[in-house]
């Protein structure tokens, strides 16, 4: 029993921190907000030399958390869970380039080599039709027309591992948005001393701090046995946490957490947005309650 | 990384559930604040010593099997899962025992752990004061030297002063507390920490009632109450020390193991599973959730433990977590219950037990500054007006 991530996990966790950290992936965000994909896709192309994208076939989901986890932390743009969680497995293989799949819209089909669809138990091609502007503006979220069916593998499987994903997304967009508020209520002043100092503030936010860390090990207990209900389980606490952290970094910032211009405003939307996506936290806590009545 | 148990730790896992399933009592004891479920309870914990159940991490000399962290774990985790009752003697075993052993002479540890192993002795925990809750440092309560008692011709200590929230005072036999010896020194020194039985010349015990009209706890006064110096735990004057590390085991891991509210957590759905209610479906859920989420989290603590970390601060992330998530799940049994809800039930004791957690081993309050300050490194609020 070592319920830790191991060293080698750790000195992945890092690196891919460190290259984000140096990689200014807020304006790639921004950029691909905006329609210019050209930093986020040099962004897709490092990491995916990183192997982000090979994690799903050839390593454990643990390796997918812990990448999912700095993805989040860093609000890097374009569809990742698709290509990197779910159609991996869907497919058996790594998938090359950019793809998407709709679920029930595909993210960012507009830069996708190849599209997606799932119909029934079968998996297509598709093709993009309509746009969506979604929540979080670096989400192009289209409407597709199912082609020809496609060979796949466990789409079961599949979703569970994407869903997983999308946790790890989560809960590394709410350590973040904490983290930036911590650093925002330490230099703040109000009323002569700084406001991180008031207790109303700091129960707020060491609330966010133990949901965070009760979320976490969901998290990885899912990556070691990601059963339908283990993940279910770590979608619904890092969409919670998530979303707690993004309500309360958005509350002690005050209005400057408010506008767009501000860098907090690209994870209040992104968690906004995640929350939802993959499966509702109402849809998932469903799931949940079935398995459970039915074990 | 890994959740598998060693081939040792399932045989162990093993021994402990069929010795639970064979002995624990089919229907529940009666609450062990009263005078008869008290005795029972105590012949239970006594039922668990000789099989050495009662102690598990303990030395084998004190009735113990030396269970490592993990094994302790699963051991609680099938005590809860088997329905076995509540440790009338948990003040001590997992309060003070801890102390003894880091603390404690060897000749204290030979008095006092055996007999607290058995449940022969059952503890009393004398920590606050009326005017000192969760700021604990600021309590009056005092012990004066004297070379030779009057009576005894011992050195030793007298005290005096009052305790209140004395949880099982009102039938146990010790107590344990932290008194004022030395009235010059600043807030936190000049305190020491003491061991008193309390049917003792000039003790006096005054049951209070508690929501559930159980009298669960006690206001105890000392007036002139002699304490030789081999009761005293500790160096004299370094009770704070010595106490605050009781706080942590309270707050941390060894009061509140994950299996209590996984086994509750499991009750709840067997509930709903009898009233199937659609609109408290989603909190059956999240408590369920939450316990697992807990279990997990302990299972990543003993990691940390085992790797010769310290749990620190985060103790307090995980008071007001069990802390809450017993509220949230009695409460939730209470609303599927409907109107029955407010008929005395195993799920209406648990329920008024549950509220107190928020409240004792300091309250949820004080554990969130402690987050905020000592995780996140939030500045600390200005001092108060010191009286």
């Amino acid at each position: 029993m070592k319920f830790e991530l191991t060293t080698d996990q750790q000195d992945f966790a890092a690196s891919l921190d460190s290259l984000l950290a140096a990689a200014d992936t807020v304006a790639a965000a921004r950029g691909w907000a905006a329609g210019d994909h050209a930093a986020g896709l040099k962004l897709w192309e490092r990491l995916a030399e990183q192997g982000l994208t090979m994690l799903a076939t050839e390593a454990s989901p643990v390796e997918v958390c812990v990448a999912f986890e700095a993805l989040g932390r860093h609000a890097v743009p374009g569809p990742w869970v698709e290509a990197a969680a779910y159609l991996p497995v869907a497919l058996g293989a790594e998938v090359e380039g950019v793809a998407t799949v709709a679920m029930p819209r595909a993210l960012d089909a507009d830069v996708a080599d190849a599209v997606y669809a799932v119909v029934g138990d079968t998996l297509h091609t598709a093709t993009a039709g309509k746009a969506h502007t979604s929540v979080d503006r670096s989400r192009h979220l289209f409407d597709v027309t199912p082609g020809d069916a496609v060979e796949h593998g466990d789409l079961a499987a599949a979703y569970d591992l994407a869903v997983l994903a999308t946790a790890a997304q989560l809960l590394g967009a709410g350590e973040r948005v904490l983290a930036d508020a911590v650093t925002y209520v330490k230099q703040r002043k109000q009323f002569g001393r700084e406001i991180g100092s008031y207790q109303a503030i700091k129960h707020k936010l060491a609330d966010v701090r133990i949901a965070l860390d009760f979320a976490r090990p969901l998290v990885l207990g899912a990556a070691l046995d990601p059963t339908p209900r283990a993940v279910s389980a770590a979608k619904v606490a890092c969409a919670d946490a998530a979303y707690l952290a993004s309500r309360t970094g958005l509350q002690v910032h005050g209005a400057i957490g408010y506008t767009q211009e501000f860098d907090l405003s690209v994870w209040i939307t992104k968690i906004r947005a995640l929350v939802t996506a993959w499966g509702t936290p109402a849809a998932h806590r469903a799931r949940i309650l079935e398995t459970l009545r039915s074990a | 990384m890994d959740l598998e148990l060693s081939e040792s730790e399932l045989a162990f896992q093993a021994e402990a559930r069929a010795w639970l399933a064979a002995n624990v009592p089919a229907e529940p004891l009666p609450s062990l604040d009263t005078a008869e479920g008290f005795v029972l309870h105590q012949a239970w914990e006594a039922k668990l010593a000789a099989e050495r159940w009662s102690v598990v991490s303990w030395p084998k000399e004190y009735h113990g099997r030396e269970a490592s962290l993990v094994e302790w774990i699963i051991f609680e985790e099938e005590y809860y899962r088997a329905g076995a009752p509540l440790r009338v003697s948990q003040n001590g075993i997992f309060l003070l025992a801890p102390i003894i052993f880091e603390h404690g002479t060897p000749e204290q540890q030979d008095r006092f752990l055996p007999s607290m192993a058995t449940g022969e002795r059952v503890w009393a925990q004398c920590w606050s004061e009326p005017e000192a809750g969760s700021d604990l440092a600021s309590l009056k309560s005092s012990a004066r030297r004297v070379s030779t008692s009057s009576t005894t011709g011992e050195s030793g200590w007298v005290l005096n002063g009052q305790k209140i929230w004395c949880s099982r005072a009102a039938l146990a036999q010790w107590g344990f507390g932290l008194f004022r010896s030395d009235p010059e020194a600043q807030k936190h020194a000049g305190l020491t920490y003491f061991l008193f039985p309390l049917d003792a010349e000039g003790v006096t015990v005054r049951p209070i009632a508690q929501l559930d009209g159980e009298e669960g706890f006690a206001e105890v006064f000392f007036d002139d109450v002699f304490v030789p110096d081999t009761d005293v735990l500790g160096a004299p004057g370094d009770g704070w020390r010595v106490a605050m590390s009781t706080a942590g085991n309270e707050r941390g891991l060894s009061l509140r193991s994950p299996g209590r509210f996984t086994a509750a957590a499991d009750r709840l759905l067997a509930l709903y599973d009898e009233r199937p209610d659609p609109r408290v479906a989603d909190r059956v859920v999240d408590a369920w959730l939450k316990a697992e989420a807990y279990r997990l989290y302990t299972w990543g603590t003993v990691t940390k433990l085992k790797d010769g970390g310290d749990i620190g601060a985060a103790g307090s992330v995980n008071k007001v977590w069990w802390s809450e998530l017993d509220v949230a799940l009695h409460e939730t049994a209470l609303d599927l219950l409907g109107p029955d809800a407010e008929l005395e039930s195993r799920w209406l004791d648990g329920y008024t037990f549950s509220l107190s957690g928020p409240i004792y081993a300091g309250t949820n309050e004080i554990q969130r500054n402690i987050v905020a300050e000592r995780i996140l490194g939030l500045p600390r609020e200005p001092k108060g007006v010191q009286k």
